[in-house]
This record gives structure tokens, C-alpha cells and sequence, in this order.
């Protein structure tokens, strides 16, 4: 699973549920590639795990103010701040993108599962993945604002290995109170 | 006849949108009831009979797969159409809804019309 073949993916996928759910269109930036983890440092991230015979992350971005503009296209109303209702549609919004990647994912590389996602608000704040893996980083422009998904996926451990194996990848969040 | 609905996922966002759907459907509607989950769904069906049932799958506790078995060997509830709406795309899962009895499958992200002719095609 190449970088292009990641960015295609979540471009289309990104690009159906903007303009289905929230009936906008999605400008493409320049997509990256990252060897370590995406730092997050505030805002809005949500973040699925993506399980099988290869595994990963997959991770929504966004600042706040987007978050509420996203939310708020979702669901037809104003949102003066990020509350639950901000947070669940954001869920959702992730959900739908990174399981049609997962979908499309799953023709080339077999069944695979997708966590509930899990998301995170706040300020002074640094998500990690753990283990080595490459990071596709596909950013989005929308009103002069813009968003990201991220995406890693790596070939999953051997079972024998046990869960230990530093090729395991999973996701941690401190936070500075 | 008023059809009362059963809308089941854990997401409210979802929940929501899929209420201003059927409202929008121009089918006859009367109560629409929510569920964030499987086990919450069973719960709510023992004490509110509904004429359509619209679920996600994946979702805690008890997943939409799980919960549409339940529905289907159940005598009070398993004459009530199930539509399957779902990220899950795998010709696999769908084939699993279809076997389990799904009355239908319309993967997320939907359009209005979408979600309109899929039940259009039920009533």
C-alpha cells in the first residue's frame, strides 16, 4: 500500500462525505509524508484504530473553529462552542471517511476492523503512536480554513510474537493540565 | 397508518439526520424512537413496537449484525423490515446482513435520496 494509493483513498473517501453529508467541496492540498507520528498540540482529533493482517491509525484534525463550521454544515445549525454535539458529529465525520478507506483498503489487503472512534478536545495536548510506521498526512482546505487526515498503516505482527512486538502500533494522549 | 420508526446508532449526528430524512420522505410518519446501540434497541422494542427499524453496525455492546439476528428470531419483531446503514461497505458484510434478513443496505456517507428510495421501495 503505497502513499499515493493512502492519499487517493482518503481524498475520495473525504470528498464523498463533505460533499453527501454536509454539501461542500473539499479543496485538495499538498499531501506529505511523515517517518514519525503527527504531533497535535490543540484543536479537535479524533482517532480510529484500523485492525487485521495489516493495522494502523487513522486520525481527523482540525481547529475548533472548524470543528463548530463542520458541525455545524452536519447537522443545519449553529454551534457557539465545542460541545458533545461538536465532538459526536466529528466522530462521525471520521468514521465515515476512514471506514470507506478501510473499504477500499480491504480489496487489496483482506478483511479488516474499525474502532469506534475516539475524540479529543482540548489545548496543550500530544497524541503518539507507538511504533514505527509512516504517516500520510493528506490536508484539506475548506472557507480559508483547513483540516487534515492522517493515516499509518503497517503489516501486523506475526501472532507468535506475542503483544509486545515494537511494530505494534497504538495511539497514546498526554495531556498538560 | 402512521409508521413508527426505531433508528439505531451511536452516533446522535446520525440519529438526527436520519430523523430530518424521514420527515423529508414523505412516508406517513408517527413516533421515531432512538437507540444508541444494540442492546438499547431490544430494550426499546419490547416496549414500543415500530414498523421499521433503520440500524448502523458498528457499534459497542452489541452491534448491528447482533442485533438484527435478535430481531429476526424474535416472533413479536421479526416481520419488521431492518435497513442496515453503515461505513461498512465489504461485499462480506453485506452478504452477512442479507443472509441474516436485512431488508436493505445503504452505505454511509447517504444522500437524502438515497435513504428515500431505499424506503420507497419497502412501503
Amino acid at each position: 500500500m503505497t502513499h499515493e494509493m493512502k492519499v487517493a483513498a482518503v481524498r475520495d473517501a473525504a470528498h464523498s462525505v463533505f460533499e453527501m453529508m454536509l454539501g461542500v467541496t473539499l479543496k485538495d492540498c499538498e499531501p506529505t509524508r511523515e517517518e514519525n507520528s503527527p504531533v497535535h498540540t490543540d484543536g479537535v482529533v479524533a482517532l480510529v484504530g484500523l485492525a487485521g493482517d495489516w493495522a494502523g491509525t487513522g486520525a481527523f484534525r482540525c481547529s475548533a473553529e472548524m470543528a463548530r463550521k463542520v458541525s455545524g454544515l452536519m447537522l443545519m445549525q449553529e454551534f457557539a462552542a465545542v460541545d458533545q454535539d461538536v465532538l459526536d458529529a466529528v466522530g462521525e465525520i471520521t468514521n465515515m471517511i476512514l471506514g470507506n478507506v478501510k473499504t477500499t483498503f480491504e480489496e487489496k489487503l483482506g478483511p479488516m476492523g474499525l474502532s469506534i472512534p475516539t475524540v479529543i478536545y482540548g489545548r496543550n495536548f500530544i497524541t503518539r503512536s507507538v511504533g514505527r510506521c509512516e504517516w500520510s498526512v493528506v490536508p484539506f482546505e475548506l472557507d480559508g480554513g483547513t483540516l487534515e487526515i492522517q493515516i499509518s498503516l503497517a503489516k501486523s505482527a506475526p501472532k507468535s510474537l506475542g503483544s509486545n512486538h515494537k511494530d505494534r502500533l497504538s495511539t497514546v494522549v498526554s495531556m498538560e493540565v | 397508518m402512521a409508521l413508527d420508526v426505531l433508528i439505531v446508532d451511536d452516533s446522535g449526528a446520525i440519529r438526527k439526520i436520519l430523523q430530518r430524512v424521514l420527515i423529508q420522505a414523505e412516508i406517513p410518519l408517527g413516533k421515531v424512537y432512538e437507540a444508541g446501540d444494540g442492546v438499547e434497541a431490544l430494550e426499546a422494542l419490547k416496549q414500543h413496537p415500530v414498523g421499521l427499524i433503520l440500524s448502523d453496525i458498528n457499534m459497542p455492546n452489541m452491534d448491528g449484525l447482533q442485533l438484527l439476528s435478535a430481531v429476526k428470531a424474535q416472533a413479536t419483531t421479526r416481520h419488521v423490515p431492518m435497513v442496515m446503514i453503515t461505513t461498512e461497505g465489504s461485499s462480506a458484510k453485506v452478504m452477512e446482513a442479507v443472509s441474516l434478513g436485512a431488508a436493505g443496505y445503504v452505505r454511509k456517507p447517504f444522500t437524502a435520496e438515497q435513504i428515500k428510495e431505499k424506503l420507497a421501495g419497502l412501503f
